[in-house]
């Protein structure tokens, strides 16, 4: 067993075949189950039960509604440009899929004399890859409500391509401040170079000052979480900035004219990058896999960084969560007024502010 | 780093276009299509559309598209000033200073001349009641 792993790890190719089927399922079967939790959650948060029937707490229910919906018919309206419509769910599968590739999910695991490192791909730039990603998931609502035809869709992805960009600049803003603060902290050892890896950046969380206080980034960069964090409600759709959406206004938005299992893409991808993005809130501000392992034999030891990963994301899901039971929908002149003149200002000036303390500590005064 | 480490990228890339595409083409096999002229209509709560859908739409969504081309160019450029922050010292600080500087001066000035403004009708509204109240 060992040997057989230990060959399929040592080869590059089939590693790599390996780690991307793992993590497909991973999405695949964590969908199923976030789906599940959003509906338990929002229904208990109601004073109801929610889904509770098909298989154990109803577990089996977003399985059984995905089989019913890969069983229905595929309306083709009339009027749609054929080509760009039955682009547009597979556009927005595909960078879903592809943001958490570059997400460490666990622990490097070591098999006979092969490290095994739990991410899909470990690149140097894999911050920019995730901006890159979330900026081409816009294409598919943009081609979704265009191809469509009709009019609803079409003011739903405008209104979702203005939504998404505006806050996506405040995104990356926010994570600015990280891979600065990246930099010092490696120079402090002996690389002496940055790093947008996401696997270095929870390396560098490890460890912890005052004994007790986890080294994680958030407690330097409170500011940036919490920009983050607003800004990838409103990057993933989610209320109270579900104006893409909006049924009282603009019917079903972009996915209004799509039926079966086309729109059963669209619902699955927004499940994936609303997890995606509490993946990558979780590594960049809350530690990623990091957390005590409890001096657990090494036979279980492994499985207890993937533990604290999930347990974390799991923990900002909640709050995804909790905001939709709790808040009403904004209104749209009040979603592009948070965007553009609270976000980005309060971005620009953290990352000012953050620059020059961080510049008079590492390089002391300019003119001394 | 080679290209070798985008290798799961484009596994994954492969995996998840024959996943939607190969779904979706056997979804159209094992179901059943029924078509009729009133199912094919775009939607429209039931009663038969009058309008085509608008192909015009404010422009103000292009304003948007503008800004976020600028400000979305300048957080690139800081990544790369960003993870290099150590060995460029003050030197690197003066210089993307000065190019943020441009920007938040950029951010004033169309704050200023209203492009951020959603709602043109309130602004206009509110610019009637100040002349109102000053004229009063």
């Amino acid at each position: 067993m060992t040997a057989v792993l230990e060959a399929i790890f040592g080869n590059a190719f089939w590693s790599a075949v390996v780690k991307t089927v793992v993590v497909f399922a991973i999405l695949m079967v964590n969908t199923l189950f976030l789906v599940w939790f959003e509906r338990r959650v929002v229904a208990f948060m109601q004073n109801r039960i929610g889904p509770n029937r098909a298989g154990p707490m109803g577990l089996l229910q977003t399985l059984a509604d995905g089989i019913k919906l890969f069983f229905k018919e595929q309306i083709t309206p009339r009027k749609v440009e054929l080509g760009m419509y039955l682009a547009a769910p597979v556009a927005a599968m595909i960078p879903a899929f592809l943001i958490f590739m570059v997400i460490p999910f666990g622990e490097p695991i070591t098999i006979g004399n092969t490290v095994v490192t739990l991410q899909g791909a470990d690149l140097n730039v894999g911050l920019l890859f995730i901006l890159a990603m979330s900026s081409l998931a816009v294409y598919s609502i943009v081609l979704a409500g265009w191809a469509s035809g009709s009019k609803y869709p079409l003011l739903g992805g405008v209104r979702a391509t203005a939504q998404m960009i505006s806050y996506e600049a405040a995104m990356g803003l926010a994570l600015v401040p990280v891979v600065l603060f990246a930099s010092i902290q490696i120079a402090d050892g002996s690389v002496g170079v940055g790093t947008m890896s996401l696997s270095r950046l929870v390396e560098l969380q490890q460890g912890s000052f005052r004994g007790f206080i986890p080294g994680w980034f958030v407690f330097w960069l409170l500011p940036s979480f919490i920009i983050f964090m607003i800004a990838a409600v409103a990057e993933t759709n989610r209320a109270p900035f579900d104006l893409v959406e909006a049924e009282s206004e603009i019917v079903g938005g972009y996915h209004t004219e799509y039926s079966g299992i086309r729109f059963a893409f669209f619902f699955l991808a927004e499940y994936i990058n609303m997890f995606n993005v509490s993946a990558i809130a979780v590594t960049v501000f809350l530690g990623g896999w990091l957390g005590p392992d409890f001096g657990l034999p090494s036979g279980i030891a492994w499985a207890m960084p993937i533990m604290w990963f999930l347990l974390k994301t799991y923990a900002l899901l909640f709050i995804f969560v909790w905001l939709r039971a709790t808040l009403p929908r904004m209104r749209y002149d009040q979603l592009m007024t948070l965007g553009w003149k609270r976000l980005i200002p309060a971005g620009l000036a953290w990352l000012i502010l953050f620059t020059l303390v961080q510049a008079f500590r590492s390089f002391g005064a300019p003119w001394s | 780093m080679s290209l070798t480490a985008y290798l799961p990228i484009a596994i994954m890339f492969f995996l998840a276009l024959a996943f939607a595409a190969g779904s979706m083409v056997a979804s159209r096999w094992l179901t059943t299509q029924n078509p009729t002229p009133e199912k094919l209509e775009p939607y429209e709560c039931g009663i038969v559309p009058l309008q085509e859908p608008v192909q015009r739409f404010p422009v103000k969504f292009y304003l948007v598209a503008m800004l976020f081309v600028i400000f979305d160019i300048e957080i690139v450029f800081l990544f790369a000033w960003a993870s290099r922050f150590d060995s460029l010292g003050w030197y690197g600080v003066g210089a993307v200073g000065i190019f943020t500087l441009l920007l938040v001066e950029t951010l004033a000035y169309v704050w200023k001349r209203g492009a951020l403004d959603w709602n043109v009708a309130s602004r206009r509204r509110r610019r009637i009641t100040a002349e109102f109240e000053e004229a009063a």
